[in-house]
């Protein structure tokens, strides 16, 4: 076999295996063309860095997500974590540059913390990590109720004007800076480490991954607290979108269910070992896209959560599809 | 007091090992030793004692008393990734590949090519693409994903893994149980490299030919106690059953009953298709018949069972139960009153039975409807007691040793719990029943049994249809044997027409022409395929 | 008495163990603590999650979960308000349960046959109804009030001062119970959440039942809603959200495996008395929200690790 022809099987069979991201990638593209293009405003720097700034909040928490689901479980804390961290950074993130420095670092060790509580109670303690997380997200949002009773504090507003706006001449929206630096310096290192594979092998087959000497404990526990960091990067960044911290319920609850929407609209199955956090990323973007166009077609207010519940439905129900095309049933069961 | 390695001291000794679950003794004072350079087979029924000591072999398990000796040293193994390091490399009867990750993961698992904790991709797949051509499997892409291969190839892809590990004692637990013919020569030739190379190769297979093919050494087992080891050919097969079972047995398959006239069709299969598995299959089982369906594994015979209970989308074609035509939709239609078919299926840990439910839910299991109880709120509850009654009825048919019924049936031994999905099935008193691959994994007593009743279900009139890779069972068990290749109804023999050679060389689509000289008695048929 | 221990799961055990704890520590900080009267009151708040629990025990048991608990409940309590609005009293209550009824068919219908995962599809379902009353609301507090028999049921008492709401809840247990120990139905929901392709292969009918469970449970949320409006004398906003955790823990906390196949209806009830205790105790100790929050997650995660292997991991 020629080298030329190996190469293009192996790129066929890629682009196979990434059926879900190409699809949600091209989907996030044509949603996001037609809501630029309907736009009073248009391609502007205001429209486009509000839209980025709400879609990496998503993504990050999406992204956040992705890791425990690729191991077989869930995190249904993630919301808590984020709004915890969120009331943390308006408290400790503000003052000289040197504080503010150190409180960035506590933000996000408090968010790794979270998730390597969660973490450390589902292997030590081999609990299941749904009814785990559901605990741990009441304690987690305790927590930021302590810190931050009622909505306020501050941030540093020099800093959080930066990261709200564009660099490179007003071109390029920094939270989306932001979002590839978390790509490039947390996702794809633990991509490709031996860790990170073998959280895709426990999320394929627990018992096999054993088997092959896959060290289950240590993988579980830094897909979890590498999950809890990213929520704490996101909440660092909500805290620099709304210049203070809200222990807001709604407000965790509503991004944990569309990092699940998100995590499953961008390709990774829930059953884990297979998916990635870039195609979370994309289903954060669309699922945020979905929103600016009903507020862009000018859908009633009134109209707007039916609609976007209907919405998350019917996304979530594509890979439903499968279904209708499966010809032994055995296979629908797992 | 430790040895000085020698050359002729043994590569891996164990001393009077014992090993204890609970109350069970799984294996009781066993010496044994293996070799370099020769392929030790281990024989025993289920439940003699040959996984355990295997698990024990590979660290997977500790034992609770005895002495381990590697290379004249005294080791213990705190887990697998110590033996794995000692060049222990097991290859088990249940695959250790994640479906989901590449071919290159999962040969690379144990100890990716890399640094600091990354994988090096390229020198992952480099290392993958040798280790395939290894094992002759050079036209798999090592960046497709597992679950894409066959059973066949995904053992292979296994077998390459262990090889890639550089191990020095090789364990194979009924590694070949799905592999394809042409595959199987491959491992052979594999293994026979392999002794020439100074590896120990440990064997564990219930194949006798397989056995007599390969092994230098064979070491029985039985209720946990090593009994005998013996150089190949030493002994004959009745006598290594013997062995085996530890009595007597002449007779294995009860009596087929003579015929004068074909029996009326029970079911009746005509021209069955379904997706690229099954074309045009026509086949029909009398009343009181046991027929076979041979061929090599993956012809298509487990879609045909399937298909025939209503498991399967899209199927065309005709059934006919008792002269009258049937839809089968579903499991629910083929148990229903019209129908009665019943399907005792593969993998029994996982389709046949609820492993954490107790012995008596899981024989009811098929038929609660039929004990509800009576009168004003008829069909709304389960009477209990009836239930009760009828299933310790099947119990004791069956001869289920099971100490308490409401146990779970996860504690019973594999030939126990095999007898369980078929008491299930007999609870529903069904007029057809299909059976795949009903004896696998299973030890040669409780098969014997389990021969015995198809046959006695088979005079009270029943229709059995049944797939086996054994072609033993074939001959002992089956009035008529159809062949299927490609998902077709290749050949059908009946009465003296059913033997090894009609079935092996059909299986192969090949046509036999015996050889000139008369090949020896117990051993396996020379065939050389002449297509 | 050695068998009748042998059959109570070590969980259940705890639980209640630790039910007579709270009672204790309780009547530590009040006197009126263990008074008939404050006893009485208890469970009648626990009545309403105990009817939550109830519907949400067979979904748990089948080895799924409904997260469309928050937004069901509203449903029941909001359209059996306006039900009686339109059309009359006596529609409020049939018609309140007869919504959480056709949502809880739509959740079954997409687990069981689009085979979408059950805690995403509930999800989805949840944001749903949650749409459709805010367009049935117009946004603004709902205006409709109780029937006199919702407040009559959710409040008063009728039979040696215990609380109506108690019967219902009774009622629906036994009937729980009946079906759970008694009914093929009961023994097939227990062999699905153990293993639904061996049951299937069993010739069991696994998609009905999987639809009879959710639609079970959407009632129960519902039933729920109705009550607690009566309690209320109308309907709210986000009433349920309140009742989604506490519902999966007192299932769990009862010795129901979250996996399914496994649990007694007796744990669940448990579990219900033991969190309806744990938030009174709370309240009366005037604990801040913040605490409340946090002791409540340390109780269920603690007491999980207590429970042992019957809560763990297999394998």
């Amino acid at each position: 076999m020629s080298i030329a022809t190996t190469t293009l099987t192996d790129w066929k069979l890629r682009a196979g295996q990434s059926q879900g991201l190409l699809i949600a990638v091209a989907v996030f593209v044509a949603m996001f063309t037609l809501y630029i293009t309907n736009h009073p405003a248009g391609l502007t720097v205001p429209v486009v860095t509000t839209a980025a700034n709400k879609a990496v909040l998503l993504a990050l928490v999406a992204m956040a997500q992705t890791l425990p689901v690729l191991t077989g479980g869930l995190d249904l804390s993630v919301g808590m974590i984020f709004v915890m961290t969120n009331c943390l950074a308006s408290a400790i993130v503000g003052g000289e540059p040197w504080q503010v420095a150190l409180g960035i670092v506590g933000v996000l060790l408090a968010g790794a913390l979270a998730g390597f509580v969660n973490g450390a109670i589902v292997v030590y303690g081999r609990l299941q990590p749904i009814i785990t997380t559901l605990a741990t997200g009441a304690i987690y949002y305790g927590f930021a109720l302590l810190i931050r009773p009622v909505p306020g504090g501050n941030v540093d507003g020099d800093l959080a004007d930066f990261m709200t706006y564009t660099v490179f001449g007003e071109t390029v929206p920094t939270s989306l800076l932001a979002l590839l630096a978390a790509v490039l310096i947390i996702w794809l290192p633990f991509r490709h480490s031996v860790i990170g594979r073998g959280c895709y092998a426990i999320g394929s087959a627990e018992g096999a991954a054993y088997m092959s000497g896959v060290a289950i404990g240590r993988s579980k526990l830094a897909a979890y607290t590498l999950s809890g960091l990213l929520a704490g990067l996101a909440g660092l960044m909500l805290t620099f979108v709304t210049y203070s911290g809200e222990a807001s319920a709604p407000i965790g609850g509503t991004y944990t269910l569309n990092s699940i929407a998100a995590v499953v609209i961008g390709g990774t199955s829930l059953y884990g070992g297979a998916g990635g956090a870039i195609g979370s990323i994309f289903g954060a973007f669309i699922l945020r896209t979905i929103d600016d166009l009903l507020f862009v077609f000018d859908l009633p207010p009134l109209w707007q959560p039916l609609f976007q519940g209907v919405v998350l439905l019917g996304a979530v129900s594509l890979g439903a599809a499968r279904v209708f095309r499966v010809k032994n049933r055995l296979e629908l069961f797992n | 007091m430790t040895d000085q390695p020698t050359i002729e001291s043994p590569f891996w000794q164990m001393q009077g090992i014992t090993k204890r679950y609970g109350g069970v003794l799984a294996l009781d004072d066993v010496d044994f030793t293996c070799q370099r350079g020769e392929i030790h087979a281990v024989l025993g029924e289920n439940g003699a004692g040959k996984s355990t000591l295997i698990k024990i072999t590979a660290g997977v398990v500790a034992p609770s008393a005895g002495r381990l000796v590697l290379e004249g040293r005294d080791i213990a193994f705190a887990g697998p990734q110590e033996a794995d390091k000692a060049g222990i490399v097991c290859i088990f009867q249940e695959l250790s590949l994640m479906p989901d990750l590449s071919v290159a993961d999962n040969i690379c698992m144990t100890a990716p090519p890399g640094r600091f904790g990354f994988i090096n991709p390229r020198a992952q797949r480099r290392r993958a693409e040798a280790l395939l051509a290894r094992v002759g499997c050079a036209d798999v892409n090592p960046l497709e994903q597992v679950k894409n291969l066959s059973l066949s190839r995904r053992q292979m892809v296994e077998i390459a893994k262990a090889l890639g590990r550089n191990p020095r004692l090789l364990i194979l637990d009924e590694a070949t149980s799905a592999l394809t013919a042409g595959d199987v020569e491959k491992v052979y030739g594999i293994l026979r490299d392999l002794r020439r190379d100074g590896l120990a190769i440990l064997y564990i297979s219930h194949r006798m030919h397989e056995i007599a093919e390969l092994a230098d050494t064979c070491s029985v087992f039985r209720n946990g106690r090593h009994i005998e080891t013996f150089e190949k050919g030493a002994r004959s097969d009745n006598e290594i059953v013997r062995l085996m079972i530890g009595r007597e047995y002449t007779q294995v398959y009860p009596p087929k009953p003579q015929r004068e006239a074909p029996p009326a069709p029970a079911l009746a299969i005509k021209n069955l298709s379904w997706s690229n598995r099954l074309n045009d299959v026509s086949l029909t089982v009398g009343k009181g018949e046991i027929v076979g369906l041979g061929g090599l594994d993956g012809q298509g015979q487990r879609e045909l069972l399937l298909a025939l209970f209503g498991v399967l989308r899209g199927v065309s074609g005709r059934v006919e139960i008792d002269g009258r035509p049937a839809r089968i939709a579903s499991p629910g239609a083929a148990k229903s009153e019209r129908v009665r078919m019943a399907l005792i299926p593969e993998d029994r840990k996982s389709e046949g039975l609820l492993l954490p439910m107790s012995v008596r839910d899981n024989i009811a299991m098929a038929s609660i409807g039929r004990f509800t109880t009576k009168g004003l709120l008829g069909g709304l509850f389960i009477d209990r007691a009836r239930q009760d009654a009828k299933v310790d009825d099947v119990i004791k048919r069956l001869a289920i040793k099971c100490g308490d019924p409401d146990s779970p049936v996860g504690t019973l031994s594999g030939g126990n719990q095999q007898k369980v999905v078929i008491a299930k099935w007999l609870m529903t008193e069904a007029r057809v029943i299909l059976l795949n691959a009903p004896t696998r994994g299973i030890d040669v007593g409780t098969k014997q049994e389990i021969y015995q009743l198809l046959r006695e279900l088979a005079d009270a009139g029943t229709a059995i249809l049944f797939y086996t890779t054994d072609y033993d069972e074939l001959i002992g068990c089956c009035d008529r044997v159809s062949i299927m290749y490609d998902g077709a109804i290749l050949r059908e023999l009946a009465g003296d027409a059913i033997n090894e050679e009609q079935i092996v060389a059909s299986a192969l689509n090949i046509d036999f022409r015996p050889l000139p000289a008369e090949p020896e008695p117990g051993s396996p048929p020379c065939l050389e395929a002449r297509a | 008495m050695q068998a009748l221990l042998k059959r109570v799961d070590k969980p259940v055990v705890i639980a209640f163990g630790f039910i007579v704890v709270l009672l204790l520590a309780g009547s530590l900080y009040s006197s009126s603590f263990l008074s008939a009267n404050y006893l009485l009151q208890q469970l009648q708040v626990a009545a309403f999650l105990g009817l939550i629990a109830s519907g949400v025990m067979l979904v748990i048991l089948l080895g799924h979960i409904d997260l469309s608990i928050p937004w069901l409940v509203t449903v029941g309590g909001m359209m059996s308000t306006a039900a009686a609005g339109w059309w009359g009293p006596e529609w409020a209550i049939p018609f309140g349960v007869f919504c959480g009824l056709v949502f809880g068919i739509i959740n079954g219908l997409g687990v069981a046959i689009l085979r979408v995962p059950s805690m995403i599809f509930t999800l989805g379902i949840n944001a749903v109804a949650q749409g459709v009353m805010v367009l049935h609301t117009g946004g603004f507090a709902p205006q409709d009030s109780a029937t006199p028999l919702m407040r009559w049921l959710a409040v008063d008492r009728l039979v040696l001062g215990i609380p109506n709401a108690v019967f219902i809840w009774a009622l629906l247990g036994i009937a729980i119970v009946v079906i759970l120990k008694r009914t093929p139905l009961g023994r097939y929901i227990y062999a699905i959440g153990n293993r639904e392709g061996a049951t299937y292969l069993s010739g069991v009918n696994t998609r009905l039942i999987i639809v009879c469970c959710f639609a079970i449970s959407g009632m129960c949320s519902a039933l729920a809603g109705v009550l607690l409006a009566g309690y209320s004398s109308k309907g709210y906003q986000a009433m349920g959200d309140p009742y989604l955790l506490p519902a999966i823990a007192a299932v769990v906390l009862g010795g129901t495996h979250i996996l399914g196949g496994r649990g007694t209806y007796l744990g669940t009830v448990a579990g219900v008395v033991l969190i309806s205790l744990l938030a009174s105790i709370l309240s009366v100790m005037q604990m801040p929200e913040a605490g409340r929050q946090i002791i409540y997650g340390g109780v269920i995660v603690g007491m999980l690790l207590v429970y042992g292997r019957g809560q763990r991991v297999l394998g």
